[in-house]
């Protein structure tokens, strides 16, 4: 029941995501697949005990990789679908509690959020890296192949 | 030879009112550097330069005559996904031979000046909904449900609204978390909310900026570091904006 609610909730705000961003409608499904896949992989792994960072890299990471096959066979640009999937992943809470803390002068707290707020960050970048290195590596093999 | 010469400058028209569209609705450095030159490469322009930042463009074509140069500003953007789409087709069918130089610049012109996708009500609708659905992903309860649709709605709206009002995009975007957050501590005083961090961070959301980081990242990658850069800093300006008007209020409770 819980893992249901999850799946309709990411879904529906990753397509809001795409309404606020103006993708087109037809992109809009798509949008809320890929933001559904990616959360929930997130959910997934973090409820089974992974840490945070592991599975923000690899939720990251697959939605880089749909969102790539999305633009490959829409052709369309790929920054239509990444966007709504990555926002869930954006480290809203830990921002919020680092600030909260820093509000409040509770300095070592603040700066253990904020440090795991910029890991996760830092994460998102690494899978959107990774995706893009296997992308490039298979862009490669295909001109060889040809050539 | 005049006539040459024009034609010239229509082929930079063309790319860079291509470029200037995707810029201002939020597309990457990259995507607007390469649609450029494609563009030109399919005009016959043998080599063409271009240099790209968040707040203009560069751009030159190598001819017979001198190299010509033409630089525009950019002064306001925007997220308009489905413009950023509409130029990228457009690229894809000169790249097909399927518009001349005229014809493009007109399809060009009209997507420049069309509405938006979506009117701002269903805007508002949609990030109202996201805040509620955001507020489950994170663990909230379904009393929350209601307040956090109405904050993140009032939230976004406000955004828009300061935006209107004073062109300073971190003023608009502290306001906007000043309202969030005095909401959402008003619900919980009187009892209509429970969980004031949870209705914050899901109210919160639509404001955060994810498209830029996105960009900034997708852009260092590409090795453009003057934009990828500066995006950073605006998306990080973005948070600081955001964190700073709740702040305020947290510090008060």
């Amino acid at each position: 029941m819980d893992i249901l609610i999850q799946i309709i909730t990411s879904f529906i705000a990753a397509a809001g995501f795409g309404i606020i961003f103006n993708a087109p409608k037809e992109s809009l499904w798509k949008c809320g697949f890929v933001g559904m896949i990616g959360w929930m992989t997130y959910f997934l792994l973090f409820t089974f005990g992974i840490g945070e960072i592991p599975a923000t890299v690899t939720a990251a990471f697959l939605i880089a990789v749909i969102s790539q096959f999305y633009a490959r066979v829409y052709k369309a640009p790929i920054i239509i679908y990444i966007v709504s999937g990555i926002i869930p992943l954006v480290p809203g809470g830990t921002a919020y509690n680092a600030m909260r803390a820093f509000a409040t002068n509770d300095y070592n707290t603040a700066v253990q959020f904020a440090a795991k707020a910029f890991l996760i960050s830092g994460s998102i970048a690494m899978g959107i890296v990774l995706s893009e290195v296997i992308n490039q590596l298979l862009k490669q093999s295909r001109l060889k192949r040809i050539g | 030879m005049e006539q040459y010469l024009e034609e010239q400058y229509d082929i930079m028209d063309v790319s860079l009112l291509a470029g200037k569209i995707m810029l201002e609705s939020g597309a990457e450095t990259y995507r607007v550097e390469d649609t450029m030159m494609r563009i030109a490469k399919n005009y016959g322009i043998k080599e063409s330069h271009s240099y790209v930042t968040p707040t203009g463009i560069m751009f030159s074509i190598e001819t017979e005559e001198p190299t010509k140069t033409k630089l525009i500003r950019i002064s306001d953007r925007t997220t308009d996904l489905k413009k950023v789409m509409q130029v990228n087709s457009i690229s894809r069918r000169i790249a097909n031979g399927e518009l001349d130089v005229q014809q493009a610049y007109r399809i060009l012109k009209r997507i420049q000046v069309a509405e938006e996708t979506y009117p701002l009500k269903i805007r508002i609708a949609a990030a109202s909904i996201s805040s509620g659905c955001f507020l489950m992903m994170f663990d909230g309860s379904w009393a929350d449900f209601l307040p956090a649709m109405v904050i993140g709605g009032v939230g976004f709206a406000s955004v828009v609204y300061f935006h209107d009002l004073i062109l300073l995009k971190f003023f608009s975007e502290f306001m906007a978390s000043l309202i969030i957050g005095l909401l959402a501590a008003i619900s919980v005083l009187t009892g209509i909310g429970q969980e004031l961090d949870k209705i914050i961070i899901g109210s919160v959301m639509p404001l955060v900026p994810g498209l830029l980081i996105t960009n900034a990242v997708r852009d260092l990658i590409a090795g453009h570091f003057i934009s990828g850069l500066s995006k950073g800093a605006e998306a990080f300006l973005t948070a600081f904006a955001i964190g700073s008007g709740i702040a305020v209020i947290v510090t008060f409770l």
